[in-house]
């Protein structure tokens, strides 16, 4: 697969420009939508619990109680918490999605990942999100992150597989590329920017790039694969610049939740609290957007 | 893969805009002894926005004679460090009353607001800044030895595709070098000249440091007429160019000329391609092509030119034609129906001479003049399109094998303004850059200014440079 090149400062530029788009009236009002019904609502943490994993799968199933807004895409947790979600989501829409392959930082065996990518398939989960082997990208060998990425794939059968790339360690945006399409070509349903576990998540430029090679294999494959951003987007105005991005690269077929995803806990309070003010003309009392 | 619209978001602001203007002549507004008012319109909506003053050949002598006196009591004699606060002034208040600035300068040229509010109103400010900081550091610019002196009064004369920033790129560095100046805008696009004046009266710019006398060619021609000005700064058309050049030929003005182009986008296979696209798409579609540095050509290495064809036009298809107060619009009005009828006019000469037409597919708005990005393929050297400057949003594609035929393909040109080169490899960068025979080469970027940086052309594009130390030179003795 040919190597492809990315210049810095014109990506930066074009995916800052892209951003910077005037979303108004009724593209906002419907795009805030959109954007809560691509959420993977996340909790990732040590101290993490039934009883927590229970009020986030609720929140899921209904963002704000007595309102019309959506339901987000998915909830995702970790392996062992797949089994809870799966049956507090029972009878709704919403998927369960579960990290895999060592996560965060991939750092095992691929008997190790395969093993607790099945324990995730077997409670019930809906999508396995899989960190790859940044050790051996950085290293050169991408034959062994390919191998990884397709094997998991194999245990996965139809079931979804995203594939974490970890854009923030990977140092370019021409390495950010790269990773992208060997993941692709690898037989990922979806590629996505961060584990949210290290200082740099998803960036407008980051995206942008991302978004790049998913257009090169749509021309080369003819088939449409999805982009998940992870970490760090927290509020409307940057949910908005990134729904842009993929409007104007990819296209308004792109704008669904089976190609588009963004992984988040906070952003869903941001994106009710500006539902509610354009449905009543002003700002409402934070509290009244229901904690997970 | 279509995109959708995005629902309107149009600048809401409304800057004050009085029914008439007169002429700003030291340092007052008053009405030309011409007795002449001619109307400025709205090329978007074709609605006139005000009546404006027509400066006559008095009317150029009485500005003439206001800056002289201005220079010789005031401006000359005046502490370098002094100037450089009224530059700093006016810079400041240039970035103070931006959004104001932006709003005129769209409604009056019919650029995207997003260009004169990201692009136009900010650089013109930053050049103010930075000439300003050179006003008291003169000594710096000439030969060791040689005292920097003013030259005197400025005639500057500028085009209808930038209005104010090509005003900047002259007023900054004439005032800070210690010049006066008779600034004369273009006939379509007065507005923000006149703001600028009022600008400069409200930073208390001494009386007749700073003239602006609206009109037509024939105003200018005036001005470049006149034997009080000690130099001449045009930007342009090349044809103007060289009638100013034959007014001027054997008096002592000096004179700086700033003109056409026809530059060339070398783009290699090993290209940054996505980046690259970007960039033609910026270099030849920006202010609707009416750049007198727009990459108005594209050489392609051959073996990737059917996949640059085809992302081209899919790109195309993606930009938003429209009401330039959108702050989504990245394609808005031609400037004139005159200007439209030459784009018009030159793009069938492309069809008849055997070239392929590639249009943007989308609907014009009912009102305006408007032009749809398009592109050529199947172009020979010889074909007008390939030759001429359209000022318009038109690009004419053609393809090299090796880099020898790219850099011969993209010298073949009686023009020499700018020229880019995209390539990941540095070597070939460079090897071919020195050798594009343009004043400025942008390696992987286009259209990118700054004021540290100088430009200007060789050959029909002119002579001199604006912008940085060079820019200085030319308004010093």
């Amino acid at each position: 697969m040919k190597r492809v090149c990315v210049d810095a400062v014109m990506l930066e530029s074009r995916a800052n420009e892209l951003a910077a788009r005037s979303i108004k009236g009724e593209t906002k009002r419907a795009w805030i939508d959109l954007a809560i019904s691509c959420i993977d609502l996340t909790t990732l943490e040590g101290r993490d619990s039934p009883g927590r994993v229970r009020s986030l799968c609720a929140k899921a199933r209904t963002p704000l109680p007595g309102s019309d807004a959506p339901s987000v895409a998915a909830v995702c947790v970790y392996p062992n918490f797949v089994g809870i979600a799966r049956r507090a989501l029972d009878g709704s829409d919403v998927r369960v999605a579960s990290v895999a392959a060592a996560f965060p930082a991939g750092q095992s065996e691929l008997a190790v990942k395969l093993a607790d990518t099945e324990q995730a398939l077997n409670a019930g989960a809906d999508e396995i999100d899989m960190v790859i082997d940044r050790g051996a990208f950085l290293s050169g060998d991408e034959h062994r992150v390919a191998a990884e990425i397709h094997a998991i794939k194999g245990r996965c059968g139809d079931r979804h597989l995203k594939v974490i790339l970890e854009t923030g360690e990977l140092g370019s945006y021409t390495a950010i590329r790269r990773a992208c399409d060997l993941a692709l070509e690898a037989g990922a349903d979806t590629i996505k920017s961060s584990t949210g576990k290290i200082g740099t998540n998803a960036t407008f430029p980051t995206a942008l790039a991302m978004c790049d090679s998913l257009a090169a294999f749509f021309r080369r494959a003819g088939v449409r694969r999805g982009l998940k951003l992870a970490g760090g987007i927290r509020n409307t105005k940057q949910a908005l610049g990134y729904l842009a991005i993929l409007n104007e690269t990819l296209g308004e077929s792109w704008l669904e939740p089976g190609s588009f995803r963004i992984g988040a806990s906070a952003l869903l309070d941001d994106l009710l609290l500006q539902r509610e003010r354009i449905r009543t003309g002003h700002y409402t009392r934070p509290e009244r957007i229901p904690k997970d | 893969m279509s995109s959708s619209a995005y629902a309107a978001a149009p600048e809401s602001a409304r800057p004050e805009i009085r029914n008439e203007y007169g002429l700003f002549i030291g340092g007052t507004w008053c009405a030309p002894q011409s007795g002449r008012y001619d109307v400025t319109i709205d090329p978007a909506r074709e609605e006139p926005i005000a009546r404006i003053a027509y400066g006559g050949s008095d009317d150029v002598a009485r500005a003439v004679r206001s800056a002289r006196k201005a220079y010789e009591r005031w401006w000359a004699p005046m502490k370098p460090a002094t100037r450089a606060k009224y530059l700093f002034r006016i810079g400041r208040a240039i970035t103070e009353r931006s959004r104001e600035i932006a709003v005129l300068e769209s409604i009056d040229g019919g650029k995207p607001i997003r260009e004169a509010r990201d692009f136009d109103v900010p650089t013109a400010a930053a050049h103010f800044f930075y000439y300003a900081g050179w006003a008291d550091k003169l000594e710096w610019v000439l030969r060791a030895g040689r005292r920097p002196q003013p030259l005197g009064v400025c005639g500057a004369i500028v085009p209808w595709n930038f209005p104010l920033l090509m005003a900047a790129w002259k007023i900054a560095p004439a005032l800070a070098c210690g010049n006066t100046v008779v600034l004369k805008p273009a006939e379509t696009t007065p507005m923000t000249a006149l703001l600028l004046a009022e600008i400069a009266r409200d930073a208390d710019l001494p009386p007749g440091v700073l003239n602006v006398v609206t009109g037509d060619g024939a105003t200018g021609a005036a001005l470049v007429a006149h034997p009080g000005l000690d130099k001449v700064a045009f930007t342009g058309s090349t044809e103007v160019g060289r009638e100013i050049a034959r007014a001027l030929a054997g008096r002592e003005t000096r004179l700086t000329l700033e003109l056409g182009g026809k530059a060339a986008h070398i783009l290699f296979a090993d290209a940054p391609l996505d980046q690259a696209i970007e960039g033609v798409v910026r270099g030849i579609y920006f202010n609707q092509g009416h750049v007198c540095c727009a990459g108005s050509r594209l050489l392609v290495e051959e073996s990737i030119f059917d996949e640059i064809v085809a992302r081209l036009q899919q790109r195309i298809d993606r930009l938003r034609l429209g009401d330039p107060l959108d702050k989504n619009t990245d394609i808005g009005a031609i400037n004139s129906r005159s200007q439209l009828e030459r784009i018009d006019e030159l793009v069938r000469s492309g069809v008849d001479q055997g070239a392929t037409l590639m249009q943007q597919r989308c609907d014009l708005p009912e009102r305006g003049y408007f032009y749809r990005a398009s592109f050529f393929t199947n172009v020979q050297s010889a074909h007008r399109i390939a030759r001429e400057e359209i000022f318009g949003p038109v690009l004419a594609v053609m393809t090299f094998r090796t880099p020898e035929e790219a850099i011969e393909k993209a010298n073949d040109t009686p023009y020499g303004l700018s020229a880019g080169v995209w390539t990941e490899r540095g070597s070939t960068n460079m090897a071919v850059a020195q050798r594009l025979t343009a004043g400025v080469v942008w390696c992987n970027t286009f259209n990118r200014f700054d004021p540290a940086s100088p430009f200007g052309g060789f050959r029909e594009s002119g002579f001199g440079r604006e912008g940085g130390v060079h820019g200085l030179s030319e308004y010093l003795a």
